[in-house]
């Protein structure tokens, strides 16, 4: 094998991991989400608002995500209702985030 | 050095314990003072009367419509329902003292019994309760009905609310006031944001109302509900609007914050029902 042979040879033998690693990217991000993906994500979602709800702070932004998910489960539309689950789930965390951090910090606002 | 040093510390301590002990009498002077200073041209006992004490318009179209004022039918209504006696004979004047006239601006009061703060509304429901009637809803018409002839059998005479020497009293007085003063809802806003931070500014087509005597004037009639509410109502729809899901109305949370919020405007008198846009 002469110098440029050598070369073409490491080229494609470096570039061909990548293909099959973007091929394997886009099939999962393309890959419809199933009842069972839906089911994880709504339970991971419902388990962090109920603890929004235990420090008396819940939105009403997320129980509005989690009722866009149910909705679209209902109509077999998997990848929707998860996103709307992961939505629900980070909105909830959001808010108890607000609730601890306001523990304390709600004292910066007081008329002294 | 050292001595100085431990000195500059003792103090450090000292403030922080004292800015987190509560001190009523200190904190009603302070919420005064800062809404004095803010609208010195606000006659102090003119805070009762939210945005119109505070836009010289929205004063003038007030008092042309409190001639005709839109509480008025409401206000019939529940001076009908509170002479009314309940089927066993006795009536809303039977749990009250001084027959439940006049006594709007001792309300809510700390009761040492249940070591809990009572409001106007939750002792209403408990006098029909006890008298073998079903509560009212906290955020309905009845309840608005009764509390607004309340307020205007109390009209004029100051709020005078109790801190009586018990620390739960003070532990209820300072959960509403953490509760006034902690962001919440999608939109991290707290009550003083609006009505501490901005009265007089608009919300959108609104003119927010001053902390300062914002419980004066309740129930009041609101333009945009198209009727009465209750403070359980306002409460509970203020928590929406910023995209907090309300608690359920007289939460202890509730009581709390109507206990502080009422404490603060101690002097100042009853005004409602009230009218608002």
């Amino acid at each position: 094998m002469n110098m440029t042979g050598f070369k073409t040879t490491m080229r494609l033998s470096i570039l061909a991991p990548t293909f099959v690693l973007v091929i394997a990217a886009t099939t999962s991000v393309l890959a419809a989400s199933s009842e069972a993906d839906f089911k994880t994500a709504y339970a991971a979602a419902e388990a962090t608002n109920k603890e929004a709800g235990r420090l008396r702070n819940q939105w009403t932004v997320t129980a509005e995500a989690l009722a866009d998910a149910r909705k679209a489960a209902d109509k077999s539309d998997f990848d929707r209702a998860v996103a709307s689950a992961k939505e629900a789930e980070a909105l909830a965390k959001a808010s108890i985030f607000q609730a601890t951090s306001e523990k304390e910090a709600w004292k910066n606002l007081e008329i002294r | 050095m050292a001595s100085a040093a431990l000195a500059l510390a003792l103090t450090a301590i000292s403030s922080t314990l004292a800015a987190d002990t509560p001190d009523p009498v200190a904190d009603a002077k302070a919420f005064r003072n800062y809404f004095v200073t803010k609208f010195p041209n606000v006659k102090p006992e003119d805070f009762v009367n939210g945005p119109y004490a505070l836009n010289e318009d929205m004063r003038r179209q007030w008092e042309e419509k409190e001639q005709f004022p839109p509480y008025e039918f409401s206000l019939e209504m529940g001076k009908e329902m509170f002479a009314k006696p309940f089927r066993n004979g006795k009536s809303y004047a039977d749990c009250f003292p001084d027959q439940g006239i006049g006594i709007r601006q001792n309300y809510p009061y700390f009761d040492a019994k249940e070591g809990k703060v009572i409001t106007l509304e939750l002792a209403l429901n408990r006098c029909r309760e006890a008298n073998g009637e079903p509560p009212f809803s906290y955020v309905g018409d009845d309840m608005a009905a009764l509390t607004a002839y309340m307020a205007f059998t109390s009209r004029g005479k100051p709020f005078d609310i109790k801190i009586p020497d018990d620390p739960r009293a003070l532990e209820a007085y300072q959960n509403g006031k953490r509760y006034f003063y902690t962001r919440r809802g999608q939109l991290n806003f707290s009550c003083a944001t609006c009505h501490v931070q901005n009265p007089g500014e608009r919300m959108r087509a609104e003119i927010l109302a001053p902390a300062l005597g914002i419980l004066n004037a309740m129930p009041i009639y609101r333009s945009e509900w198209g009727g009465m509410g209750t403070i359980s109502r306002r409460l509970t729809t203020c928590n929406s609007q910023i995209r907090g899901v309300p608690l359920e109305p007289q939460a202890d949370e509730y009581r709390d914050l109507e206990y502080y919020l009422s404490y603060v405007s101690n002097g100042l008198p009853i005004s409602g029902p009230g009218s608002r846009p």
